[in-house]
């Protein structure tokens, strides 16, 4: 498939306290082209998320971490094993969505145990989806579209500033053009200077433009 | 012996398992996750899998010779293991295991003890099975054969 190079950006966490699940998760993982972090518990994960347990919500930048030790990798979703000493997945899950800046991670939970009300609590809750163990590789194919919409619902939303942007800065330019001809007719007069807003934050969105090294998808639609 | 005899000695073995109930489909998808990159996989899943519960059956011996035996602390060792047997294939630990933890639930502490006798018995006749299967594999490799994919057509 034609984007082989660009499935490989995307970054799963996995949580599990099974040393077996945690290397077969990243396997399977690994063979359907994601990158793979494993932690084994809750907690780590909050870590690595960048979440203290008792935060509630982080004001920061969004699943970006820049400001964590290791933790500059984007992460595109988090999967995680409902039974787990301490911090259950369900806990997890929970933590995940109330904070602002991690809240729109797809989350899936896996499970050992059919418990049909435990399923729709998590799915209540905000999981995208339940896996029953062992996962297979097949049940992967059900993670792609939810990474897709979270990534495709990210880079709309920075097109949309962007657009909203360049238009800010046409518009600004057409006015500064009629403002200079103007002025050319009538130089005694006096106009109120420009706010200089719109420049700064158009120049600090170019500084924040490194981060933009996502591959840009025109068509989500293509994807199955 | 020559590679055509050993191979059709390990695909002979290997379906032998799967109709004794050892293996279960699970281990087709382990199979399945290895390849040349990561040509290991399947030991090295099983060697931990044997590693890691030989301690986990140690804990449960010694939670269950306790005074006030902790039913709950069995539990969750037990369900530890189903999870991990489970995960590898090894269905019959893993069938063992769900007695167990029936006998955790009803606190029933001889039952237990029959159940732990049991999973170690299992637990030490597929570690039996899966070095036999990994030792035909090594000997066919070693005499520059390839190791047949495994076929499950009935079951």
């Amino acid at each position: 498939m034609g984007m082989a190079a660009a499935e490989s950006r995307f970054h799963v966490l996995a949580v599990d306290d099974n040393i077996i699940d945690r290397k077969l998760i990243e396997r399977l993982l690994k063979t359907s082209s994601y990158q793979v972090t494993t932690v084994d518990s809750g907690s780590k994960a909050l870590e690595f998320l960048g979440l203290h347990e008792d935060d509630r919500s982080n004001s920061g930048s969004p699943s970006i971490l820049t400001n964590n030790h290791h933790q500059e990798l984007e992460v595109n979703l988090i999967i995680t094993d409902y039974c787990m000493p301490g911090m259950t997945g369900y806990d997890l899950l929970k933590k995940i969505k109330e904070s602002s800046s991690l809240r729109d991670i797809p989350v899936v939970i896996m499970s050992s145990e059919n418990v049909p009300a435990r399923i729709s609590r998590c799915l209540e809750e905000g999981a995208e989806e339940f896996f029953l163990k062992p996962v297979r590789k097949s049940d992967l194919n059900r993670l792609r579209p939810h990474v897709m919409k979270a990534v495709s619902k990210d880079q709309k939303q920075e097109k949309h500033e962007e657009e909203e942007e360049e238009e800010k800065q046409e518009e600004k330019e057409i006015k500064s053009q009629k403002h200079q001809e103007q002025q050319q007719q009538q130089h005694q007069q006096q106009l109120s200077p420009r706010p200089s807003g719109n420049s700064k934050r158009k120049a600090m969105e170019e500084n924040l433009s490194p981060d933009r090294t996502r591959p840009r998808y025109s068509d989500i639609a293509a994807v199955v | 012996m020559e590679v055509g005899q050993m191979q059709r000695r390990l695909v002979e073995f290997t379906k032998s398992l799967f109709m004794e109930g050892f293996l279960d489909g699970q281990f087709l998808q382990l199979q399945q996750l290895q390849d040349e990159s990561n040509p290991d996989f399947v030991v090295e899943v099983v060697s931990l899998f044997f590693q890691d519960s030989e301690k986990l059956l140690n804990d449960l011996t010694s939670a269950l010779e306790q005074q006030n035996v902790d039913f709950k602390k069995v539990d969750a060792h037990v369900h530890q293991l189903k999870g991990s047997s489970s995960s590898i294939g090894a269905q019959r630990v893993k069938n063992a295991c769900v007695v167990f933890r029936s006998f955790c639930e009803e606190q029933n502490l001889e039952g237990c003890m029959r159940c732990l006798q049991q999973v170690k018995q299992e637990f030490y006749l597929a570690k039996n099975k899966f070095e036999t299967l990994f030792t035909l594999e090594q000997q066919i490799l070693a005499a520059g054969g390839s190791i047949p994919a495994t076929e499950i057509t009935s079951f």
